[in-house]
């Protein structure tokens, strides 16, 4: 049984150490959307809804401890996000 | 009997899967950007309507249920049956609370006239009325997955008590956390673009 010789994963205490980390961040993103920073506001709050995606991802998803294929895998359908993302607004921005 | 198993796959079997639902919000995401992009100052007349506190509060609730089904895989995987069976209770028991709150949240709402379609918002401008189309798409196919999610760990959670899914063979577990955790991961978008554009 190859699972239990990939006894992978974080003990218990890193894991609430990182919801404690999302629930900070949690917090910066609702006093963050008082400030009036314009358009910049709506950078701000993707940057750290980012910031907590990598988190859940990489800890609560265990891709930390993953194979380089699974994470290169993972990369490819967030570029392939991106590039779907990044040609609509090509498109949109020019109209 | 020896039964076939290959861990490595099951869970790259999730993952691809996992990256068709990334594809599926994906595109709403980007239905979103755009039509924030075309009316921003109607997006944040609308999303002054939404309740941040009952947002928040969903919020967190949802990252702690992430982390209740994080914990429930780890403790399998040490051989606690037993605790992985609370957390999972934990899990499924959070997810109940966050759809409670956006049943409240949406029947308020209703009864304030604000949905697709309703006469009220007809004379409305068009991105309000737009914000409040995407908020109800968005949100929710965001609540179908809540409820699949805890029908998964319903099912999960009979697995490990038929002695089908235990410390040696835990791989649906740990799929049924990688879905749960995407429902999170979807939510941790949908808060601020909704809630916190004012």
């Amino acid at each position: 049984m190859s699972e239990q010789t990939r006894h992978h994963g974080p003990g218990y205490g890193l894991f609430v150490a990182v919801w404690a980390a999302l629930m900070v961040f949690t917090g910066i993103t609702v006093w963050a959307s008082t400030v009036d920073l314009g358009f910049l506001n709506v950078v701000v709050a993707m940057a750290i809804a980012s910031t907590k995606a990598a988190l859940v991802v990489f800890f609560f998803m265990h891709l930390k401890y993953e194979s380089w294929t699974l994470k290169s895998m993972v990369l490819l359908a967030f570029v392939i996000l991106a590039i779907f993302i990044g040609f609509t607004f090509f498109d949109t921005a020019n109209r | 009997m020896h039964e076939h198993r290959d861990y490595q796959g099951a869970k790259m079997g999730m993952w691809l899967f996992l990256f068709t639902e990334i594809l599926l919000f994906g595109g709403l995401f980007v239905l979103y950007a755009v039509t924030l992009g075309r009316f921003p100052i109607e997006f944040h007349e609308a999303s002054k309507l939404l309740d941040v506190t009952m947002g928040t509060t969903n919020t967190v609730v949802l990252i702690t249920s992430s982390l209740f089904a994080a914990l429930a895989v780890t403790a399998l995987q040490k051989g606690n049956r037993r605790l992985a069976e609370v957390f999972i209770g934990l899990t499924v028991a959070l997810a109940c609370c966050f759809l409670v709150i956006k049943y409240f949240e949406w029947s308020h709402k209703f009864h304030m006239g604000i949905y697709p379609g309703s006469a009220d918002i007809a004379d409305w401008a068009p991105g309000k009325q737009a914000f409040f189309a995407l908020y109800y798409t968005m949100t929710g196919l965001h609540g179908v997955h809540v409820l699949i999610g805890m029908a998964l760990f319903g099912w999960v959670w009979w697995l490990i008590r038929a002695g089908k899914c235990t410390s040696d063979h835990y791989v649906a577990l740990e799929n049924g956390g990688l879905y749960w955790h995407l429902v999170d991961l979807v939510w941790i978008f949908l808060f601020p673009l909704y809630y916190l554009i004012t």
